[in-house]
């Protein structure tokens, strides 16, 4: 079975009208990167492997993931991590709480614990567990972000323009945060963006979308 | 539905339980042989055009001049707890505040006046009605206003008006040429609401309309609880009869509104800066401040009263204050709180489950709601009152079924839902979609993202819809009265009952104790939310 997230053949539609057409493989460990203009439909492609297509978009070609066709699999089944540009951390949750909410089901109270706490700490964290998320700075709040998603143990990650918010001297420092633990984690990476340097920075294959893709 | 058939076949004389066939015209000779009917007609169409015509002036009018200002937060703050006072406290406060010996007379009583007795005037229930409409006014007021602002974070108000500015038009009339139309369009089904409750309201009426003769919803409701069931034929027309008034009104209302805009694109047209406008804006704001006072110093005196030992006329306050009153209705008033509770908190619970289920089907299932849909919404509430709820009664009657608290909680649904989905629709929607998606891909089910994260980060707009249904339910009066049979007695009926024997001591405690039965829920909608997430910054302005 191929490791690895594919997409064969994906074409995103709106109103019936090709958006984007993409066919791909992002090997475990590689980063593959989509450039393009805003309003080509990159985020689209990426909500359409996460499964939350929105209602007036269409789309055909199939996703695969660790060789499973996951393309009819319900969201929330089909182990594929995201991160936005806002840290999109949950408002009512502590720290700890955000964390917990990302980390698979199981294991007693102090060992669930114990991980919440070493994933803090391995972002340079610690003690943030009883934090208020908004009391934070976006550089700690985009590190929690990227911990929690990586506690659920996805099988892939996807990025929808992660660094777009944060400032020149934070953008390279959690960037090649993100990059480390998902190479150490194996983990496919797909990322949209439309930040030459950013795509620099990822090191892999860039696939370049212009407006001629509407065709 | 149901109810407007029970509605019809009664009117055209077909009522079996009271062992009548139809079909026959007697029900409608028998109405329109009533003398007092022309007026009763004039009255329901007069009273509810002018105060629809004047709550929305004020509303336009001040927000035109003043939304942005520091003014218009204030009056904002000072009207929008009076949406949730009950209409008949606040009828019954303006009663006790507007009438001859009301507080407004012993004020001015005998220094400015010269009256040491209160006047011989028919203020209060005159018979042109204009008390009622002042009821009316003071209670849309706030309505409007608040559907208003919710409109205008859609209009693009701000840039409009400054563009305007910059052309050289005054602040309200710049406004009125731009954003009114949009806004208009946006408000345009809760103003039809306003018309149709307006000219079929009863509680309302029965507080400060004339007697002699009543309004025509007031006359339906009268025939209705005659002991002899053949006047529900009458009161079945009475009620065919009001439903076409209103369904006129509403057609004339919407042919006015393209007069209106005829006018209007003239006036553009013609290019008027608007030298009038910090006149009119001035005048607006009164008018609104007014309306505001009204209903706050009502509610004052409605516990001054509450309160009051010996009163006599023009003293501005009461001889000694006194529990007596609180003790001796405090009982009565405790056993109809429990009552009005109850079934407040089922139909409002019950609406609340609906909507979320209704709202979260939306998106799980990614659907459209389309305008049309909207209006679907607004059918019970457009639908006079007295048009459906008699005939519901009657069929109710005529199928054996029982009245009784259970098919209240079901009535006074109807007319909570509504509400209470419009509450929590805008800000169910506006939730960020993202947070959803992030939720799934850390592996949270459909279920567990509604119950961990939607609803806890909703918590203050869920509870506020929740208090906004709890307040309808407390407010309903005819529903409660028809359909309950006179034999569920909530804090609404009990102190309408109380307005023909004009017992001011007793209407004082049953007022307050609606009132207090509408707000504290508000109070609470804000506070839990506020206590809950007092450590959660994130949350403070959601």
């Amino acid at each position: 079975m191929d490791k690895g997230l594919s997409l064969r053949d994906v074409t995103v539609f709106k109103d019936r009208s090709p958006l984007i057409r993409v066919d791909h493989d992002v090997a475990p460990g590689d980063v593959v990167t989509i450039m393009g203009p805003s309003g080509v439909g990159k985020s689209t492609l990426l909500a359409f492997i996460t499964g939350t297509l929105p209602g007036d978009f269409t789309a055909t070609g199939t996703v695969w993931l660790d060789g499973h066709d996951i393309t009819y699999a319900a969201a929330h089944q089909r182990r594929v991590g995201i991160l936005f540009q806002d840290d999109l951390l949950f408002p009512h949750l502590s720290v700890g709480a955000n964390l917990a909410f990302g980390l698979r089901p199981g294991g007693s109270r102090s060992d669930r614990q114990t991980r919440i706490d070493a994933a803090l700490a391995e972002v340079g964290l610690d003690g943030f567990a009883p934090r208020d998320p908004a009391t934070l700075s976006g550089g700690q709040k985009a590190r929690v972000a990227l911990m929690r998603m990586l506690l659920s143990e996805p099988c892939a990650l996807l990025l929808d323009e992660p660094f777009a918010r944060l400032d020149a001297a934070l953008r390279a420092q959690v960037r090649d945060m993100v990059f480390d633990r998902a190479r150490s984690r194996a983990l496919p990476v797909l990322m949209v963006t439309h930040d030459a340097e950013d795509a620099q920075a990822a090191g892999g294959v860039i696939i370049t979308l212009g407006n001629e893709t509407g065709r | 539905m149901a109810g407007l058939w029970g509605t019809v076949l009664p009117a055209f004389g077909h009522l079996p339980a009271a062992g009548l066939t139809g079909p026959s015209l007697d029900p409608f000779r028998a109405l329109f042989g009533w003398v007092g009917l022309p007026r009763a007609v004039m009255l329901s169409v007069g009273t509810g055009v002018l105060a629809t015509v004047m709550s929305l002036a004020i509303v336009m009018l001040v927000t035109a001049g003043w939304s942005g200002t520091r003014v218009f937060g204030v009056l904002e703050r000072l009207l929008s707890p009076l949406l949730a006072v009950p209409h008949a406290a606040a009828a019954f406060g303006l009663a006790f505040l507007i009438a001859p010996s009301g507080w407004l007379a012993r004020l001015t009583s005998p220094g400015l006046t010269g009256w040491d007795r209160p006047p011989d005037l028919l203020i209060v229930q005159d018979s042109w009605g204009l008390a009622m409409t002042a009821g009316l006014i003071v209670k849309e007021v706030p309505f409007l206003l608040l559907i208003t602002l919710a409109a205008l974070g859609q209009a693009d108000a701000q840039r409009s008006v400054r563009v305007a500015q910059a052309l050289g038009y005054g602040r309200l009339t710049g406004w009125l040429k731009t954003v009114f139309p949009r806004v208009y369009a946006q408000i345009r089904p809760p103003v039809y609401v306003v018309l149709a409750y307006a000219m079929s309201v009863v509680d309302v009426a029965v507080i400060l309309g004339p007697n002699t003769p009543p309004s025509l919803s007031v006359q339906i409701v009268k025939l209705m609880a005659h002991p002899d069931l053949s006047y529900r034929l009458e009161a079945a027309a009475g009620a065919v009869l009001q439903l076409l008034l209103v369904i006129g009104a509403l057609l004339v209302w919407r042919l006015g509104e393209g007069a209106v805009a005829a006018l209007g694109r003239r006036w553009i047209t013609a290019g008027a800066r608007g030298k009038a406008d910090p006149a009119v804006a001035g005048l607006a704001l009164v008018a609104g401040a007014v309306s505001a006072l009204a209903v706050f110093l009502g509610l004052v005196v409605l516990g001054v009263w509450s309160v009051a030992g010996f009163w006599g006329f023009p003293d501005a306050l009461p001889d000694r204050i006194t529990m007596a009153n609180w003790l001796r209705f405090g009982p009565g008033t405790l056993q109809a709180l429990g009552e009005t509770a109850l079934i407040a908190v089922v139909a409002a619970l019950v609406a609340l489950v609906l909507t979320i289920g209704c709202l979260e089907a939306e998106y799980r299932h990614k659907l459209r709601v389309s305008q049309r849909a909207v209006w679907v919404l607004y059918i019970p509430l457009l639908v006079p009152q007295t048009a459906f709820l008699p005939g519901l009664q009657t069929l109710m009657l005529t199928l054996g079924a029982d009245v009784g608290r259970v098919p209240v909680m079901l009535v006074h649904l109807v007319f909570v839902l509504p509400y209470v989905f419009l509450s929590l629709a805008d800000p169910f929607r506006a939730w960020d979609a993202r947070m959803g998606v992030i939720a799934a891909a850390l592996r949270a089910s459909p279920d567990r993202i509604l119950w961990r994260v939607r609803l806890p980060m909703l918590l203050r707009p869920v509870l506020t819809a929740f208090a906004v249904g709890l307040a309808v339910s407390v407010g309903q009066y005819l529903a409660t009265l028809l359909i309950g049979g006179g034999r569920v007695a909530t804090l609404t009926t009990e102190a309408v009952a109380l307005a023909s024997g004009g017992d001011r001591r007793a209407i004082g405690v049953y007022g307050l104790m609606q009132t207090g039965a509408a707000l504290v829920p508000f109070a609470l909608a804000l506070l839990i939310p506020a206590l809950v997430w007092r450590n959660r910054k994130g949350l403070r302005h959601g």
